[in-house]
């Protein structure tokens, strides 16, 4: 692509005319999606995975965090770590499978080999290197920052970054919102990964995620399928939506839709689609939240669903069933997504195929939704090849209103993404 | 595994079958095609890292009974089903058909596939693996009561979203 800057702002806003713009350069620029990289994702905490997908010592998986090949392990003693998988001596990965259980990681180049900490456990032929030659100084180097909120782990390549619970802020209720619905405060990813990539602009993913006004077009045939199945999701009149939610701004980059619930939750709200036979244990683990939480903790973790977006590219949907998902730009016009579902390791089998069940039909790749955005974000990339003659994305709903008032249906929350990620590119703390 | 139920279906009626629904669902004739089921058919594309897992405790790319996929049907046929409309053209071949067993009143069998996927404005997209299925006779007429796509890619990466029925 030959791409020449055009040297205008990327978010313009205009309170006065309620107005607020995104240059679609943004989505196209090869320049921008090079400085994303050292201004977004090396400066940001990243999500790296869950505790509960490493359950034994020596439990590892191999990806990709902010572009670095990373191993996340959890070492002999139980630490979970987050290691670059490039050996010290001629940088080949050490760990070349996808997952698995390790005694050591063994680089296949030269024969180095690794503990599961790290540490250098053996060089054949040390002899060959000269007197300053230390192994305690040769392992594979860790991340710069690893750090976990209730066993979301998080990298950060910035050393200097403030630690995680000071970044994630108020996002952490959100989180804790979604934990609420384990008896024992413990979640874990379900095995089964879902991945692929869409042919757009990995910021197009972070807007589609949390935004309400896209439902009723993009998704029709969902809400079909609902109707179908015995679910009222009819907008009341006036309403573009069943139910009326709003858009919040966490602080820091991060929000989230809060929306009353009329689609479901396997935690712990019935309807028609789970079956009349489901519906005595549904209101048996709602009792469970009540008794454990209080009516009112327990209507807001069962009674609401909440989109969450933890910046720059985390994404939590708490509603129908729970998905962990997140997205890294593989070119300006590409993006790489990885889901997971998320329940509660108490869940029974009968719970637990309900909640898989609920996902699969609204999310991921062969999902009733997921295909439709990616078709919609898909045709917006389409468009932005005409970048320079229609320059401006508008995210303008709900500006003439108060912060408190923004609907789901609204793009306050949206702009609470752009006006950080703006802040961020222009090197502002 | 029932040796005499297997002997009672050919490779030739095995291949017929699975040609023949090649055939619709190539052409989109998906009332047709779901004629090929029984009642209580299953249809799954398991993740991509986890080939061999149960939907009971696995994420799948797809995991429908027939109550879903009636309603993907009804889905596919809507104009309103973005991702597949316009409809893409798929091409599918299926190759390497074995019957393979019998598990109680069903004849499994299997068989290998490439199915291009082609859409306006976007890639070849190739989908490999293959197939197993639970088959079951029923009036004299061999139907389809489970079929697995099993993909080979080790993600679904650049074949992004399964919205046809593979």
């Amino acid at each position: 692509m030959n791409y020449q800057p055009s040297g205008h702002d990327f978010v313009v806003e205009n309170p006065a005319q309620q107005k607020f713009f995104v240059n679609r350069e943004v989505f196209v620029s090869p320049d921008v999606f090079e400085r994303e990289k050292r201004a977004i994702f090396d400066r940001c905490w990243v999500y790296v995975g869950h505790g509960s997908e490493l359950k034994n010592p020596g439990d590892f998986k191999t990806r990709p965090v902010a572009g670095r090949p990373v191993i996340f392990c959890r070492d002999r003693e139980g630490t979970v770590r987050a290691l670059i998988n490039c050996c010290r001596h001629r940088g080949a990965l050490v760990c070349r499978e996808r997952e698995g259980n390790a005694r050591q990681f063994y680089c296949m180049y030269h024969g180095w080999t690794y503990h599961p900490d790290g540490r250098l456990k053996s060089v054949p032929g040390e002899d060959a290197y000269g007197g300053t030659f230390d192994k305690s100084e040769m392992g594979l180097v860790p991340v710069p920052r690893l750090e976990h909120y209730r066993d979301f782990y998080f990298a950060n390549f910035d050393a200097e970054a403030v630690d995680l619970a000071t970044y994630l802020g108020k996002a952490k209720d959100y989180i804790d919102l979604v934990i609420d619905q384990s008896p024992s405060g413990r979640m874990q990813i379900i095995s089964g990964t879902q991945e692929y990539d869409i042919r757009a602009n990995w910021k197009l993913l972070v807007e589609n995620s949390v935004d309400d006004y896209h439902l009723v077009s993009t998704h029709s045939t969902w809400l079909n399928y609902m109707r179908n199945s015995g679910v009222n999701v009819t907008p009341p009149k006036g309403e573009l939506l069943p139910t009326r939610g709003f858009g919040k701004d966490l602080g820091n980059g991060h929000l989230t839709t809060d929306n009353p619930n009329y689609r479901g939750r396997p935690v712990a709200k019935w309807i028609s689609v789970y079956g009349e036979d489901a519906k005595a244990d549904i209101d048996a683990m709602r009792n469970e939240l009540v008794a454990r939480l209080g009516s009112a903790r327990a209507a807001r973790v069962a009674d609401t669903n909440r989109n969450l977006a933890i910046f720059p590219n985390l994404v939590i949907n708490d509603g129908s069933s729970v998905t962990v998902r997140h997205f890294y730009p593989v070119a300006p016009d590409r993006m790489h997504v990885t889901a997971w579902a998320l329940g509660p390791v108490e869940e029974t089998e009968a719970q637990r195929a309900r909640r898989l069940h609920a996902f699969l039909t609204f999310y991921g790749p062969g999902g009733f939704a997921t295909p439709d955005d990616v078709a919609a974000l898909e045709a917006a990339q389409l468009g932005f090849a005409a970048w320079r003659e229609v320059p401006w994305s508008d995210l303008s709903r709900g500006m003439g209103k108060a912060r408190d008032e923004q609907l789901a249906t609204d793009e306050g929350h949206l702009r609470v993404f752009w006006r950080k990620w703006n802040e961020m590119m222009e090197g502002r703390p | 595994m029932n040796e005499m139920l297997a002997a009672t279906v050919s490779r030739a009626e095995v291949e017929d079958l699975f040609y023949h629904e090649a055939d619709l669902l190539d052409s989109w004739r998906l009332d047709e095609w779901l004629d090929l089921l029984t009642e209580d058919a299953a249809y799954y594309v398991p993740p991509n890292d986890r080939p061999d897992a149960d939907a009971r405790y696995t994420l799948f790319t797809i995991a429908d009974d027939m109550v879903r996929l009636r309603e993907r049907i009804i889905r596919l046929k809507d104009p309103n089903c973005h991702a597949e409309y316009p409809q893409s053209r798929t091409r599918r071949m299926i190759g390497n058909v074995r019957v393979t067993g019998s598990e109680g009143d069903l004849i499994c069998a299997a068989a290998n596939f490439i199915v291009h996927r082609f859409r306006y404005n976007d890639l070849d997209r190739v989908f490999v693996g293959h197939y197993r299925y639970k088959l079951k006779r029923q009036g004299g007429r061999l139907k389809i009561a489970e079929r697995r796509a099993i993909l080979d890619a080790q993600e679904l990466g650049q074949l992004g979203s399964v919205s046809f029925i593979l």
